[in-house]
C-alpha cells in the first residue's frame, strides 16, 4: 500500500568541517576527519542525508588522573605518566580516529602547572600519533587565558579543535585560535540561547562560523542526558531551518560525565551488575543516547565503552 | 486529523432545532471543533455523522494494552516526533525472550532471572514490563506448555512470539486469561492470527519486511475484527529498522495515516549485552513501544529502563528532589553539612561530587521549584529567608554541633545576610561542584 510522502522544508544543513591538516595544507597529520554535513534530524528521511559518520575522540589528559576509577585506569595503566605513549596507545591499540588532549593539569587545584609543561606535552603528543588533536583547557578562566594561546601556538598550522571559549571568557582564545588557523568550541552551560550568543559573539570578532563546533554540558544517562538530548535535537532542527547561528556540528563530553556515574563508578552494587562491566557499559549507553539527539564528535575513555559505540555507529552510518 | 466546525458541520441535520442547547447547528459545529461541546449533546445526529466524528477525533497512534491487573502495559497514544514538543506519552516497554527451548529447572531459572530484573535508583523502582515466549522449538505443544509455566512463575505480561498460527493458537488457549500480545501476523497468516486475537481478545502484532507492507497488513488485521494491533517492521539490518520507524511515527503523526497508526515493537535478540543495550536505547529513542532483548544481564538492562525514564520525562517540567536533608556515607554530629538546590540534575551533581571525596556529610535540599543555583538566586528563589526557613524546618540545629553551613559559590553574595537571618557561620563552598572533593577534604 502506497504510504504518504513525508516532505520536509529543510533548508539548511548541519556544517561540515575538516579536522587535521595533513603535509599538503600546512600541517603534519598523517590523516583528517570531516564531521557534520546532516540535512535532515537523525534517521529521518533517507541515509544520504544523514551526513558524515559521527567520530569518537579518545580522551588524553596532560598529567595523571587522581580521580579516576580503577576499572577506568585499568586499561591505561601503563601510560597515565605519558601523555604521547597514551595517545599513541589509543590509536594503535584502541583506533582513536582524534586524540583529545585534556589539560586538567593546569587547573590552579588540580596541579597548575604551566605553558612550559602545556606546550611539551602539546609537542610530544603531535609527535606521537598522525591523528587530529581536540586541545581543552581545564575550565579556569584565568589559567586557561594564560596557556591556552601558547598551547594553540604550538599546534600552529595543524588545523585542531580548540576549546572552550564561554559567553563570559572567549575573547583571547577566539584570537588566537584564528590567528593560528585552528577551529573552536563554543560552550554553554545546557542553554541553547546562550550556545548561540557564543557563536554570535566568536563571529563577531570574525571567526569562522564554519569552523566552529558547539559544546553544550553534558548529562550523562541518568545525570541530565534528556536536557542535552533535546538541546541537540532543538539545535538540529535550527541548523535544518537555516539559522546560520546554530548550524555547527555537536561535541559532547561523553567519558568524564559517564563516569561521574554512581551507576558506573561504586564498586559495592552487585545489584546494577558486574563492577567491571557497569562503567563502561554507562559510557557506552550514554554515548548512544546521545547518537540519537544528532552528537558529531564524542570525547570517550574506556576502550570497551568505545568499541560497543563503534560497533553501532559503524552499523547505522 | 481533527475536523473543522465547518465539516462538522456539514455531518449535522442543519435543523437549528436547538436541543442541544446552542441556537444553531453551526454553532454547534463550532463548539464540537473546539472541544467545547460533546457530540453525544445532539440527539439528532445520524449513526454516520457519529462514526465519521469517532474516526477523526481517534488518536493519530492508538492505544494498546496487554497483560492484566497491575502489570498490564499501555503502548501507544504518541503525539510528537521530538521530546522538547510535548512529553513522550506511554514509555516504551522492555520485555525480555524466553525460549520454549528451555524445560523444567532451565525454564524455571530464566523466568526468575527475568522477574528478578528490578532495581532501584535515585529514589525510583525500575523493571521489564513484558516476558516474551519464543517458539523456537516449532512446536505447538512445547510452545503451550512453556507459556502455561510463565504464566504461572511470572506476574509480567506475556508476549507469545511464533510465526505459525497453530502455535500461536495452542498457546493463546492456556494464557487467554492474562492477555497476551500475539506475535506475529505475517500478510499469508493475517486471517487465522486475526481470528484467534479476536476470539481471546488479545491484541494482535503484524509484521511484515517493509513499511508499505505493514501498512497494508494492519488493514486486512482490522478488517478481521481486531483494532488493537501492534507494528514490527522486520527489517534486513537495525539501519533499515530505524529510518522505518520514523517513517512511521512521521506517517502517522504528519499525515494522520491510520494504517501505520499504532505502536511498535521491535525484537534484539543477538549480540551480547552491551551491543543489545546499544542497540535497545537506540530503539526507545527512536520510536519503539516496545523492545524485546533476550540479555538477562543487570549491567546492560539498567541503562536501558533510565534511558526510558530519561527520554520519557515532561520537557516542560524540571525535574525536581524531595527538599530534605541528604546523607553522604554515615554523617555525624561533626560532619560538614551543605546546601544546594532541589534541581535535580544540581542536586545529582553536588551529592556525585561529595561522595568523591570520601568526606560523610549532610545536603540540605532547599526548594528552589527545580532551579539552578544561579537561575534560583536571580529568580528571588534562594534568598536568605527561604534557606533560613528550609534549616528551621530540616532541624538542622539537631544535626550537627558546629553551626557552619556550606554554600554555592556562586551564591557568596548572599553570606552576610544569611548569617544574620541564621546567626550560623556561613562558609562559602566553591562554583564548581567538581571542585567539592578538594574542598570538603581540607574542611574535614
Ligand atoms: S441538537 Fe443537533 S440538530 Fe439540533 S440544533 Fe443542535 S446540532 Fe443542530
Amino acid at each position: 500500500m502506497a504510504v504518504p510522502e513525508i516532505t520536509e522544508s529543510y533548508t539548511g544543513s548541519v556544517n561540515r568541517l575538516t579536522l587535521g591538516a595533513t603535509s599538503q595544507s600546512g600541517g603534519t597529520r598523517a590523516t583528517t576527519v570531516v564531521v557534520g554535513g546532516a540535512a535532515n534530524v537523525v534517521y529521518g528521511g533517507s541515509d544520504t542525508q544523514a551526513g558524515e559518520r559521527p567520530v569518537i575522540a579518545i580522551d588524553v589528559l596532560d598529567s595523571r588522573p587522581n580521580d579516576w576509577p580503577e576499572y577506568l585506569s585499568e586499561p591505561y595503566k601503563d601510560v597515565l605518566d605519558s601523555p604521547a605513549a597514551w595517545a599513541k596507545k589509543c590509536v594503535d591499540e584502541f583506533g582513536a580516529e582524534i586524540i583529545c588532549l585534556k589539560f586538567d593539569g593546569i587547573h590552579p587545584e588540580k596541579g597548575d602547572k604551566g605553558a612550559d609543561h602545556a606546550v611539551s606535552v602539546t609537542r610530544e603528543v603531535l609527535e606521537a600519533v598522525g591523528v587530529p588533536l581536540i586541545l581543552w583547557g581545564c575550565g579556569n578562566d584565568e589559567k586557561d587565558n594564560q596557556i591556552m594561546p601558547k598551547v594553540s601556538e604550538a599546534a600552529k598550522g595543524e588545523n585542531c579543535l580548540i576549546g572552550t571559549v564561554t559567553e563570559g571568557n572567549y575573547k583571547s582564545l577566539t584570537a588566537i585560535a584564528l590567528a593560528d588557523g585552528h577551529n573552536l568550541i563554543t560552550e554553554a552551560p545546557l542553554d541553547i540561547n546562550i550556545g548561540k550568543q557564543v557563536n554570535i559573539l566568536a563571529a563577531d570578532m570574525g571567526f569562522p562560523l564554519e569552523k566552529i563546533v558547539t559544546f553544550q554540558d553534558t548529562g550523562a544517562l541518568g545525570y541530565g542526558v534528556e536536557y542535552s538530548y533535546s538541546i541537540q535535537e532543538r539545535q538540529r532542527l535550527a541548523a535544518l531551518s537555516g539559522d546560520k547561528m546554530m548550524a555547527m556540528p555537536v561535541i559532547c563530553d561523553v567519558g568524564h560525565e559517564a563516569w561521574r556515574a554512581k551507576e558506573a563508578k561504586s564498586e559495592d552494587a552487585p545489584d546494577w551488575g558486574r563492577a567491571d562491566k557497569r562503567g563502561p557499559m554507562w559510557e557506552a549507553a550514554t554515548a548512544i543516547c546521545l547518537l540519537q539527539a544528532g552528537a558529531d564528535i564524542l570525547r570517550m575513555r574506556h576502550p570497551k565503552a568505545i568499541s560497543t559505540v563503534k560497533d553501532f555507529i559503524n552499523e547505522l552510518w | 486529523m481533527a475536523l473543522t466546525g465547518l465539516e462538522i458541520f456539514k455531518l449535522l441535520p442543519k435543523s437549528n432545532c436547538k436541543k442541544c442547547g446552542k441556537p444553531t447547528c453551526l454553532a454547534f459545529a463550532m463548539a464540537l471543533a473546539q472541544k467545547k461541546a460533546k457530540l453525544e449533546e445532539c440527539p439528532e445526529a445520524s449513526e454516520e455523522a457519529k462514526s465519521a466524528l469517532a474516526e477523526a477525533s481517534a488518536p493519530p497512534i492508538s492505544l494498546v494494552k496487554f497483560g492484566t491487573g497491575d502489570n498490564e502495559v499501555h503502548i501507544g497514544q504518541e503525539t510528537v516526533m521530538f521530546r522538547h514538543e510535548e512529553k513522550f506519552y506511554n514509555p516504551t516497554v522492555i520485555a525480555v525472550s524466553i525460549s520454549d527451548k528451555l524445560a523444567d529447572d532451565a525454564l524455571k531459572e530464566r523466568i526468575d532471572a527475568v522477574n528478578s530484573l528490578q532495581f532501584e535508583r535515585v529514589g525510583t523502582h525500575l523493571q521489564v514490563g513484558a516476558v516474551a515466549v519464543i517458539n523456537d522449538s516449532g512446536s505447538p505443544d512445547t510452545f503451550a506448555s512453556a507459556a502455561g509455566t510463565v504464566k504461572k512463575a511470572s506476574p509480567l505480561a506475556m508476549i507469545l512470539v511464533s510465526e505459525s498460527p497453530d502455535a500461536l493458537g495452542a498457546a493463546t488457549a492456556k494464557v487467554a486469561d492474562v492477555r497476551p500480545l500475539l506475535a506475529s501476523a505475517a500478510s499469508d497468516t493475517a486471517e487465522a492470527v486475526a481470528k484467534i486475537g479476536k476470539e481471546n481478545n488479545c491484541p494482535v502484532v503484524a509484521q511484515a519486511d517493509s513499511v508499505e507492507g505493514l501498512a497494508e497488513l494492519t488493514g486486512k488485521i482490522k478488517a478481521a475484527g481486531v483494532e488493537e494491533i501492534v507494528l514490527s517492521l522486520k527489517a534486513r539490518s537495525l539501519k533499515d529498522e530505524l529510518y522505518g520507524l520514523s517513517r512511521i511515527r512521521a506517517a502517522a503523526l504528519k499525515k494522520t495515516f491510520r494504517p501505520l497508526g499504532y505502536p511498535t515493537v521491535s525484537f534484539v535478540l543477538d549480540g551480547n549485552g552491551e551491543a543489545q543495550a546499544a542497540k535497545g536505547i537506540s530503539l526507545i529513542c527512536k520510536y519503539s513501544s516496545i523492545v524485546v532483548v533476550e540479555s538477562v544481564e543487570r549491567h546492560a538492562i539498567l541503562p536501558m529502563l533510565t534511558a526510558v525514564m530519561n527520554i520519557f520525562t515532561d520537557p516542560q517540567k524540571p525535574v525536581q528532589v524531595e527538599a530534605k536533608v541528604y546523607r553522604v556515607g554515615e554523617p555525624g554530629s561533626d560532619s560538614p553539612i551543605l546546601m544546594t538546590t532541589n534541581f535535580s540534575l544540581t542536586y545529582y551533581t553536588v551529592e556525585s561530587d561529595a561522595e568523591a571525596s570520601r568526606v560523610p556529610c549532610y545536603i540540605l535540599v532547599v526548594d528552589t521549584e527545580g532551579t539552578s543555583v544561579l537561575t534560583a538566586y536571580s529568580g528571588d528563589k534562594l534568598n536568605e529567608k527561604i534557606v533560613a526557613e528550609a534549616m528551621k524546618k530540616n532541624e538542622v540545629d539537631g544535626l550537627v554541633r558546629h553551626h557552619k553551613l556550606i554554600i554555592p559559590g556562586y551564591v557568596a553574595v548572599m553570606s552576610g545576610k544569611l548569617e544574620e537571618e541564621t546567626g550560623w557561620e556561613i562558609a562559602v563552598g566553591p562554583r564548581e561542584s567538581s571542585m567539592l572533593p578538594k574542598y570538603l577534604q581540607e574542611v574535614a
